[in-house]
């Protein structure tokens, strides 16, 4: 699903360049369920943006889906994202002065589809999270919880091909953590690939893969059979 | 363009800042309504005026005989001299292309005492010689009885013709003037006729101040001689009044034996030239009106440009959100710009038609208002064309465009990931 190869990126700051990214190599099947972890500075949330073609990178190869993406244009850039990436932010991002429907409405929007049928398909997404009697309800009446599964049911209407998702639980208690966690399992349960960054270890330890990014390079792979030794490990550090 | 949820969009993002976007629509509001009112006054100024001295004859000019300014044929400077009746025939004959000649004279109100008495009533008016083509150039009305004819002129008929200033000092509302005789500097003079000035010029004094008596009984009466103080001619049809203005005074001044040179012994105002003057007039108010209007309305857009660019900057984030889900840079530009456009043209719209409603009060007080002739405000009908309007509105949407232009380009700046980390 996800092709990444000698991955460079640097942010130039005046006369100062950050080289953050510095030839990365990775890979990431369909279905996977895939934590991103790293201390601040690792550039974790660079190849997020990268990943989500929010930003662009300076040198290597980046497949998603078996398309290159490389040098897109603004539009072409936001239908990429619009059709085959989901995204889920820390902080929700909802529209404040949309409520719960038309905030998972808003990709279809893009879309183009009619209004009826976008609000009709919302609705049901909205239905799936658990929502529905709250599709009227501005985000400002919403709990942290469910205005990330308001986002959650944003990111999949679309029907994308990965989900992004920048810390996730990061504003949320650890019980709503949990159940927001739950949700993307299910999702990733139902074929789709799944991909958060997190700094919590009790969050990225109920995914199925660990990337742990260090200085720009990744420093280790912990695959599904290896998390219980993982937590012990962490545990003990 | 025409989607519905492209306006639903734009309604949410007006109506959820509804005090922001009051204050950037009355800029707006207030420009367009100062265009308006200034445009529709700048007319009614033109209108008044212009309806004032409309059915004044265009082509005509006026004469009257000042001190000469120069000797001539041993006449020193300085002399006293006057037109006189001879002139009339002589210039008819001399120059083709007059249509009308008449002339006129006054015997002013001289001293403080009454010059007019009625009975027990008495009142200080102009009194003219007037000839029956006069009101070809200078129209009226005639409200009862009639103006002075050509018997009256050959006969020297002692008559008079008075305005309704006149009538309202001398007789009872009521009463019939028609038959009633007055006493003007000690002659009786019947009243033949009650009129009303159309127009707004005077020439010695206010046509409703004013009595009328046939030219040739004034001559007699009063000691005239063939004298004749004023002369007013207007050209034939095609020829510019200018032409015969000319004219009229070199013939004039050959007759008189007055230095070719002199330009202060015929005296002359030409009706045409005063147009022409008055027309440059409105012209320039026009332009000053659209100027300041314009000027207005540029402060009020700039205003709308200002206040877009903050709302941008603080939806920097949901402009982020949006394009990272999906929106295309097309689809946030035509977003606010169109938000931009709404604005300012609803709100000059809304501008537009208070300032109209306010003409069009302003017109029904003026048009309730109770009118005399001659105390007709010299402002009339203020209105606003409908090219004005359509232009009005034209530059509310390219100002609305303008004012979008600035925000948009600065909203599409905004990278996601920027808008994203802005917290």
């Amino acid at each position: 699903m996800i092709q990444i190869e000698n991955l460079h990126k640097s942010y130039v700051m005046g006369h100062n360049s950050l080289h953050v990214l510095k030839g990365l190599e990775l890979g990431i099947e369909e279905g996977e369920f895939v934590s991103i972890m790293g201390s601040s500075g690792s550039g974790k949330s660079t190849l997020l943006n990268i990943l989500g073609i929010l930003d662009d990178y300076d040198k290597g190869t980046y497949y998603l889906g078996g398309k290159l993406i490389q040098g897109l244009n603004e539009t072409k850039a936001a239908m990429t994202r619009n059709k085959m990436i989901g995204f889920i932010f820390q902080s929700f991002n909802l529209i404040s002065f949309k409520n719960a429907m038309e905030n998972v409405a808003l990709p279809l929007y893009y879309q183009k589809v009619s209004r009826k049928r976008r609000n009709q398909i919302a609705l049901e997404y909205l239905d799936r999270l658990g929502l529905k009697d709250w599709a009227h309800h501005l985000p400002s009446e919403l709990s942290g919880g469910q205005k990330q599964r308001v986002a959650i049911a944003r990111a999949l209407i679309s029907q994308p091909q990965i989900i992004l998702a920048d810390e996730p639980t990061g504003a949320l208690d650890s019980t709503t953590s949990f159940e927001v966690m739950e949700i993307l399992k299910e999702i990733n349960d139902q074929g789709k690939t799944v991909i958060i960054v997190t700094h919590e270890h009790d969050i990225a330890a109920m995914t199925k893969k660990i990337i742990r990014l260090k200085d720009g390079v990744i420093e280790e792979v912990i695959k599904n059979g290896e998390l219980q030794l993982f937590k012990d490990r962490v545990r003990t550090e | 363009m025409f989607d519905i949820d492209r306006w639903n969009e734009i309604w949410n993002a007006l109506a959820k800042n509804k005090v922001r976007s009051l204050l950037t629509a009355f800029g707006v509001f207030w420009g367009i309504f100062m265009l308006i009112v200034m445009a529709g006054s700048g007319k009614g100024l033109q209108n008044g005026v212009s309806e004032g001295i409309a059915k004044f004859a265009a082509n005509s000019a006026f004469f009257w005989a000042e001190q000469t300014s120069e000797p001539y044929k041993g006449f020193k400077r300085g002399r006293n001299w006057h037109m006189d009746s001879e002139d009339l025939q002589y210039l008819r004959d001399k120059i083709p292309e007059i249509e009308y000649i008449t002339p006129k004279n006054f015997t002013g109100r001289w001293g403080n005492g009454s010059n007019v008495i009625r009975g027990k009533k008495n009142g200080s008016f102009n009194v003219k010689g007037d000839y029956p083509d006069y009101v070809k150039i200078d129209p009226a009305t005639v409200l009862k009885g009639r103006w002075i004819n050509d018997l009256d002129i050959r006969d020297k008929r002692k008559v008079c013709v008075i305005g309704e200033k006149v009538f309202e000092s001398l007789f009872d509302p009521k009463e019939d003037p028609l038959g009633q005789y007055l006493k003007i500097s000690g002659v009786y003079y019947q009243v033949v006729g009650l009129i009303r000035a159309e127009t707004q010029i005077n020439i010695n004094g206010r046509t409703e101040e004013s009595i009328s008596l046939p030219f040739t009984t004034m001559l007699q009466t009063y000691n005239m001689g063939n004298q004749v103080h004023f002369l007013a001619i207007t050209a034939k049809k095609g020829v510019p009044v200018s032409v015969v203005e000319d004219k009229v005074k070199e013939f004039i001044k050959k007759k008189h034996s007055i230095a070719p040179t002199d330009m202060q012994a015929l005296n002359s105002v030409n009706i045409e030239k005063e147009f022409k003057q008055m027309s440059g007039l409105f012209l320039g108010i026009q332009i000053l009106t659209w100027i300041v209007g314009i000027g207005t309305l540029m402060a009020g857009v700039i205003g709308v440009s200002n206040i877009m660019l903050v709302i941008i900057k603080e939806r920097t984030k949901e402009i982020g959100v949006q394009r990272a889900i999906g929106a295309t840079p097309r689809t946030i530009i035509g977003q606010i710009m169109l938000e931009s456009v709404v604005l300012t043209t609803v709100a000059g719209y809304i501008g537009l038609s208070m300032g109209v409603g306010l003409l069009e009060l302003v017109n029904r007080i003026i048009e309730n208002a109770p009118t005399k002739s001659g105390d007709r405000a010299f402002f009339a009908h203020p209105e606003v064309s409908l090219t004005v309007a359509v232009s009005a509105l034209i530059i509310l949407i390219i100002a609305g465009l303008f004012a979008g232009m600035i925000p948009a380009s600065r909203a599409i700046q905004i990278k996601p990931i920027d808008a994203l980390r802005e917290e």
